[in-house]
């Protein structure tokens, strides 16, 4: 069974994104770049099932620019076996993601494909389900453990409250929550070895798709701070902030 | 045109998120239906019929979807969907489930977890952790977004709408067609309010240090005040709290009364989830923790010592 892996390109967690002047979007010129952290886990997942003998190959794949060829080579070093990127300077959507991956999917006919559940730069949490919805195919999302059996794979969702678990006949698309998996520091050997690996470029024009923004961002803002607090110095003071400034308790 | 509200419901009542949906839907000044779905729901039905600013409630139950799958209930909505300028959700994990998949069956555009809705087609979300809002408007004639339920108010009670019972035929009842079967599922029964609509929160961190120090500590407050308990990401990575009531940017939004955050250090990911809270309190031995940044009320204490004390002050 072949799997696929969608991965982004996006801010890393710890950077503190700053907004232009004007107003119009973040600015994120020179910020430290990376995987989205969710979908390491996907790559990882996958990782471990080829490492198990119920994978074939893993396949990465991205969208956008050339610079996501770093997030590719990652993906690689960790150990997928090739790359896909689809080439574009469109501002992709998630809609317009899943419908240029419903391509790479009709192409590469994987068995299984995995993505992160939200990227934590739009934070939108829906290719995985927009994909499923285009390919027509079952879907698992917000997975926290998944099992291959014959034919159909078997997955832990968590829903509010507990877990829940489906079986979903292959192919299909499972989304993966941070509880996954803990995914693989990369070695420096296996990132000079992913330098050989191939990544295949397609340019998304070729696909013939219209991947379109249908969103138009007007404006970001920072939200408004809370007005500062207090500092208390013992039980006895919140308590009597709580009850008589607060009036909460 | 119309408003739908995919109702989100455990079996058994209506969830607090959907009152609050139906005040989100009152935006677009349209009748609003709520769409209940599942089996033996005659009374969540009746309990959609009551809410205010509800004009119908479209009811389907059949024993086949005493657990709705995404993908039976957004082909449903998609059957339903000429009816409607707008289809919405609360921002669960019922609704991420099922919503983009609709609007992927739709060719629209989705919004998450819509914060305020500043005209038909335009938004407030939160981006990067909640650290930028962000206005968009969308292009589609069909809006599909989920809401995040602590931005919106209860909507009232004392309605009483009609009920409309879909017909299940081979149109309304689950496709096995997708190869998807339900197995089973386990619910973390803790007698505590429900975390998202909870007046008081306590959450804690990786330093309460053990599952049973977690509740040790926190649990009498917890019992105290009414209130339901949260957890960081680093506590539910631990093992000292499960992982549906992780509070934050890939967990749970709450924005209760009182939030008090013990032994957090205050990570963005972790405040995205609680900084609207009304009052916040601060309890960290730490005195450089970011925490003490959003809250109201800070103290710089040994957790163990100061939590107890806390609860014994408020008795």
């Amino acid at each position: 069974m072949k799997i696929l892996v969608a991965v982004k390109r996006v801010v890393d967690s710890n950077v503190k994104v700053r907004i232009k002047p004007d107003g119009s979007d973040v600015d994120v010129a020179g910020a430290k770049m990376g995987i989205n952290p969710f979908d390491e886990n996907a790559v990882e997942e996958a990782l471990r099932l080829k490492e198990r003998g119920l994978a074939s190959e893993v396949v990465a794949v991205s969208l956008g620019t050339a610079a996501c060829q770093d997030v590719l080579r990652h993906a690689l070093a960790m150990g997928a076996d090739r790359a896909i990127l689809v080439e574009t300077d469109l501002q992709l959507q998630p809609l317009g993601i899943a419908k240029l991956l419903k391509a790479v999917v009709e192409r590469e006919q994987p068995g299984l494909i995995i993505l992160g559940k939200q990227a934590i730069d739009d934070d939108a949490g829906q290719t995985g389900q927009m994909l499923a919805a285009l390919l027509g195919v079952g879907q698992g999302t917000f997975i926290s453990a998944l099992e291959v059996l014959d034919g159909e794979i078997r997955v832990t969702r968590e829903i509010d409250g507990g877990t829940e678990t489906l079986a979903l006949r292959l192919p299909a698309v499972v989304t993966a929550d941070l509880r996954l998996n803990e995914p693989r520091y990369v070695k420096l050997p296996n990132l000079m070895l992913a330098k050989k690996k191939p990544i295949q470029t397609y340019n998304a024009a070729e696909f013939g798709i219209d991947a379109s923004p249908r969103l138009k961002q007007l404006n970001v803002a920072h939200p408004p701070f809370r007005k500062p607090g207090i500092m208390v110095n013992s039980v006895q003071e919140l308590v009597e902030k709580l009850r008589v400034e607060a009036k909460v308790v | 045109m119309n408003s739908l509200i995919l109702a989100e419901h455990d079996g058994h009542k209506l969830k607090p998120a959907t009152y609050r949906a139906v005040t989100a839907a009152q935006r677009w000044q349209s009748p609003v239906h709520i769409l209940v779905v599942g089996h033996s729901i005659a009374a969540i039905a009746q309990e959609a019929a009551a809410i205010h600013g509800v004009a119908r409630v479209m009811l389907l139950d059949a024993a086949a979807l005493a657990h709705p799958l995404a993908e039976d209930v957004a082909d449903l909505i998609v059957r339903l969907s000429r009816a409607y300028q707008v289809i919405l959700a609360p921002h669960t994990a019922f609704g991420k489930n099922v919503l983009p998949r609709v609007a992927a069956l739709l060719d629209v555009a989705m919004l998450s977890d819509v914060m305020t809705i500043l005209g038909p087609k335009t938004y407030v979300r939160p981006i990067y952790a909640g650290s930028v809002h962000v206005t968009v408007e969308s292009a589609d004639t069909v809006q599909v977004l989920t809401v995040r339920a602590s931005s919106f108010a209860m909507a009232a009670t004392g309605n009483g709408a009609p009920i409309v019972t879909l017909a299940i035929s081979a149109e309304t009842s689950p496709a096995t067609s997708y190869g998807v079967r339900w197995l089973g599922a386990t619910h973390n029964v803790s007698g505590r309010p429900d975390l998202v609509s909870a007046r008081v929160v306590i959450s804690g961190g990786r330093s309460l240090g053990s599952t049973a120090q977690f509740q040790a500590v926190l649990a009498p407050l917890a019992e105290k005040l009414g209130g339901a308990l949260g957890a960081t990401r680093a506590a539910v990575d631990a093992g000292f709290a499960p992982n549906d009531i992780q509070v934050g940017q890939s967990g749970v939004v709450v924005a209760p009364e009182l939030y008090i955050a013990v032994g957090i250090s205050g990570a963005v990911q972790h405040t995205a989830g609680m900084k609207d809270s009304r009052v916040i309190v601060a309890i960290n031995h730490d005195a450089d923790a970011a925490i003490f940044q959003v809250a109201d009320y800070g103290l710089v204490a040994d957790l163990f010592e100061a939590v107890p004390a806390l609860t014994e002050a408020l008795k």
